[in-house]
């Protein structure tokens, strides 16, 4: 099969090869004429063509998929982001347009002819100051307005925000929350990582009792969520793609997003249409084999719905009872109490110093 | 005037066939290695990325009959294995960005035109010039190696970020074949630092009589701006690659901290993975204009030639180079708008990449107005350069998107960068180096290439490669993400398999199209129509050589230069072109008014000369 293919490709080659040799026997024998000015004009004309119909193709399709290649827009700040990104859109084409039509129009109509001279034309100061300013002017108005979007997005988040902490490992992400108590995540420590604890949580933080861990992201309407990010291993990227939502999760250090969902999933569905639809949160920095299937499952609910969800989870402690033994002796009532475990059979056991 | 010394002997050089093919120090022969050597890395270049196009565009088709060629890497079933996906698109990116458009765009033009348009015997120093092809070749063999090894080339993007590079655990790739990468990088800098010297020594002092730096072409001010570049920041890569190497053999930590991978914790804390960043966006952003110069150059040159009229506003194209060559530098961190640097650094550099918009738009205006009333002769290389504009208009004005920091954090790391930078820097400059070598192809190898192959190679390559890049702004607004194996696993990313589909048939016409390139290319060194003189009637000195000049370049003494060398269609000349060594003497018809006073001046250089010569 392959050699018949092989063979198949060499006859072809030939064959071409055959039709280019006798083309050019031809023109040889033809004495073409120097002055031939037919292929330049084909040329010409074929850049006018590519024109035109680059052009309707473009406004064609952009019109006409209109729904399919812009995500629906959930956030707050998205709403900004996508005006931005619409407002440099309509500079953008408008300009683009325009040189590509002068372009190919003088491509066209310049096309050789020796009857004809060409300007000597070097220089024009007032031509070229004019399109440094233009241009100047239009960036400076494009770069204040993306400049104070960028302060809003980046600015710090407000007290109330609700916090989550996304952690990227391959090729998986994990969220943890701050649980019910004391709404406040504790420490963590890679060195303590195993595989019981994945979080690396550092149980000597009272804050930590109560942490619990998701797979999937809840987010609650209209409040203002605060992410932060971490990575275990390698440079990972939280991505939601709804939200216009990026940053990076670094080994090492924590990056953070905050952003404010405005719209939950039935709404969402109800909106496109689509009675599946999901919000989805994935990985953009390449990561290794598995990049391309970290998937997370993102849900925004209503808020009070969200506080029940918050109230039904089991802390992670709980979870993991034999851990109480790394909490210190002084903190243990305290933390059964805040993990919910009870208390009996904790205080007999002693307590074991942190690895 | 060093040179004119060596007037008697320079074309004397008769060596054997080591010494004239292989280990040469002449500059013309040491450019088609380059260009050779270039050549061959496009190719491999280009099918692996007709590979990883066939997963992306045919998801569900059977691979399995590129198992010879590819082993291993093939599964069972007949897929691509999703770790070899990662290797392709990260060799594809390393070889087209550094061994074809910098070692195979400036390494050849720069050697090529340099000495003849500034009218120089050869390079300042031969033998750095060879020591600098022969660097590339061991890096390039460093890095072919690296194709064969069982654990794959280095396989986590073209940028290596640590952790990802640093930790063989964390991918395959990262083992052997990360080690063979950073040697063969090493090497390749050493070769380019070479080369760069050589370049900016030899514009600075070994232009001929009269060529003074405002009467350069522009091909040699872009040749000079992006040896400068070079010289300034792959030094910076090379560090970065140094401390690279120190953590992951020598157990340091500069890039590492609080990794526990493979059910373990690692030793290492403080690192930052953020710090290799900056680092390699320090030569990473000015390796762009360093693809991208000499390529405007090129473009520069060619549509003046063709269009027989003078490159419009030629000290604002020099210094919209001088200025996008400053700038180069503070802008890097806009790869980084949303790593986790901090945001006030972001506004700062949204700020700076979008002032480097306006020299850019300034070479476009400048590109139009020099074809308005032109008289346009489309050669193919004249194809290429108007293919190149377009290029750098439709992918340069989406920079305003990436580039403002707020809109980034959508469209970063999807497909609207990759068309972007593709179509600006990717295409944009493949597109000179194409033309570059339709145009000076007869001073090559003395022979014409076939036009109309040419023709069809423009034709079906331009169009390929808008049909290729064009739907990936769809593609990327929709937040697909790079480097993604498959987007199957998502429902946010289900659409637009017919797009690429028809990206990926785009790009294997495209790719095999060059293989018209190739034929013609082959075909005409040695049975190509036979060159004239000066084919383009072009006034740039390249073309007062004889047609194969020596080692030496001419055999009499180097031409004195006496204008600018865009003299087209001077009013009241009898031809429509006037080369840069015709004296104003000669020219009285069509001097304009500044220029019959400098007249009197020529003789006065004319003595200055003879004097000279008495001394040496």
């Amino acid at each position: 099969m392959n050699m018949i293919i092989g063979l198949g490709v060499v006859l072809v080659v030939a064959i071409l090869y055959m039709i280019f040799r006798i083309g050019r026997l031809m023109e040889v024998a033809k004495e073409k004429n120097e002055d031939d000015n037919s292929w330049n004009n084909i040329n010409a004309f074929l850049f006018l063509l590519f024109m035109v119909f680059g052009l309707i193709g473009f406004f064609y399709y952009s019109y006409k998929h209109y729904g399919t290649y812009e995500p629906p827009v959930a956030s707050e700040h998205g709403v900004v982001t996508d005006n931005l990104f619409w407002i440099t859109m309509a500079i953008t084409v408008v300009a683009f347009v325009a040189i590509f039509i002068v372009m190919f129009w003088f491509t066209y109509i310049y096309r050789y002819n020796k009857n004809r001279r060409a300007a000597f034309f070097a220089d024009n100061h007032y031509l070229e100051i004019t399109w440094t300013v233009i241009p100047a002017v239009v960036l400076a108005l494009l770069i204040l307005k993306g400049l104070r979007v960028w302060g809003d997005i980046t600015g710090p988040a407000s007290k109330e925000a609700v916090v989550i902490e996304m952690i990227g490992q391959q090729f998986a992400w994990t969220a943890r929350y701050p649980g019910v108590k004391d709404r406040e995540l504790g420490h963590h420590n890679y060195k303590l990582i195993d595989a019981s604890n994945e979080f690396g949580l550092d149980l000597t933080d009272k804050n930590s009792f109560d942490d619990f861990k998701s797979l999937t992201l809840y987010l609650p309407k209209g409040k203002e969520v605060l992410l932060k990010i971490r990575a275990k291993d390698v440079i990972h990227s939280v991505f939601l793609p709804h939200f216009r939502v990026k940053m990076d999760a670094v080994p090492g250090m924590q990056t953070q997003f905050k952003f404010t969902p405005t719209k939950t999933t039935e709404e969402m569905r109800t909106e496109t249409g689509n009675a599946k639809f999901n919000y989805e949160m994935a990985c953009t920095e390449v990561c290794g084999r598995g990049h391309f299937s970290m998937r997370f499952p993102v849900i925004v609910v209503e808020p009070d719905e969200y506080e029940r969800w918050m109230a039904s989870q089991t802390p992670w402690l709980k979870q993991n009872p034999d851990y109480m033994k790394y909490v210190p002796a002084n903190l243990k009532e305290a933390a059964a109490i805040k993990a919910g475990l009870s208390l009996e059979g904790i205080q007999t056991s002693n307590s074991v110093s942190l690895k | 005037m060093e040179n004119h010394s060596h007037e008697e002997h320079g074309h004397e050089h008769h060596g054997n066939f080591w010494t004239t093919y292989i280990f040469s120090e002449d500059h013309k022969v040491i450019a088609k290695q380059f260009l050779i050597t270039g050549m061959i890395w496009a190719l491999i270049g280009g099918t692996l990325s007709v590979i990883f196009r066939l997963q992306l565009g045919f998801p569900n088709a059977n691979l399995s009959w590129l198992k010879p060629l590819l082993g291993g890497w093939i599964t069972a079933e007949g897929k691509i294995d999703p770790e070899f996906y990662l290797a392709l698109v990260t060799m594809h990116g390393t070889i087209m960005v550094f061994f074809v458009l910098t070692a195979g765009l400036s390494g050849t033009f720069s050697n090529f035109l340099i000495p003849l348009q500034v009218g120089a015997r050869d390079m300042a120093s031969g033998f750095m010039n060879m020591l600098s092809y022969w660097f590339f070749f061991a890096s390039s063999c460093v890095m072919f190696t690296s194709l064969f090894i069982s654990t794959g080339p280095a396989a986590g993007g073209w940028v290596i970020y640590p952790p990802l590079s640093a930790l063989p655990q964390a991918i395959s790739g990262s083992g052997l074949g990360m080690t063979l990468w950073l040697v063969s990088m090493a090497l390749f800098i050493i070769s380019s630092l070479l080369g760069s010297i050589n370049y900016i020594t030899t514009v600075i002092n070994l232009r001929t009589v009269g060529m003074s730096f405002t009467k350069l072409p522009l091909t040699i001010w872009a040749f000079f701006f992006t040896a400068i570049i070079g010289i300034l920041s792959f030094p910076v890569l090379f560090a970065a690659a140094l401390l690279l190497i120190f953590d992951r053999s020598f157990g340091t930590s500069f890039y590492l901290s609080d990794i526990y991978i493979g059910g373990e914790a690692l030793p290492n804390e403080g690192g930052s993975p953020i710090l290799f960043q900056h680092l390699f966006w320090f030569l990473g952003h000015p390796e762009v204009y360093i693809v991208l110069l000499p390529a405007l150059g090129i473009t520069s040159e060619i549509i003046s030639t063709n269009s027989r009229k003078p490159i419009f506003g030629y000290k604002a194209m020099v210094g919209s180079m001088l200025f996008i060559a400053v700038l180069s530098f503070v802008v890097w961190a806009h790869h980084m708008f949303v790593t986790g640097m901090n945001p006030f650094l972001g506004s700062i550099f949204t700020l700076l990449t979008l002032i480097i918009a306006v020299p850019s738009a300034v070479k476009i205006f400048n590109y139009v107005t020099t074809i308005w009333r032109g008289n346009l002769r489309f050669t193919p290389a004249m194809l290429f350069s108007i293919g190149l504009v377009s290029f750098f208009l439709t992918g340069g004005i989406t920079g305003l998107f990436v580039g403002n920091s707020a809109v980034d954090i959508q469209l970063h790391d999807t497909y609207f960068v990759v068309a972007h930078f593709h179509l600006v820097m990717g295409a944009a400059s493949f597109f000179g180096m194409v033309a570059g070598v339709y145009h000076w192809f007869p001073k090559m190898f003395g022979r014409m290439m076939n036009d109309k192959l040419g023709y069809i190679h423009f034709w079906i390559t331009f169009i390929g490669i808008y049909m290729v890049f064009f739907p990936m702004h769809y593609i990327g607004i929709a937040g697909f993400p790079r480097r993604y194996y498959t987007w199957t696993n998502f429902e946010t990313f289900g659409g637009f398999t017919d797009l690429n589909m028809v990206v990926s048939i785009s790009a294997i016409v495209s790719v095999g199209a060059q293989f018209i390139f190739l034929f013609n290319f082959i075909y005409s060194i040695f049975r190509g129509k036979l060159a004239p003189a000066n084919p383009w009637q072009s006034n740039t000195l390249e073309w007062t050589t004889p047609r194969h000049p020596q080692h030496g370049n001419w055999p009499g003494e180097i031409p004195t230069v006496y204008r600018w060398p865009y003299d087209y269609s001077k009013p009241g000349a009898k031809e429509d072109y006037i080369p840069q060594h015709i004296p104003f003497s000669e020219t009285p018809e069509s001097n304009l008014p500044h220029e019959s006073e400098l007249i009197k001046l020529e003789g006065i250089d004319n003595t200055m000369r003879v004097e000279e010569k008495k001394h040496h």
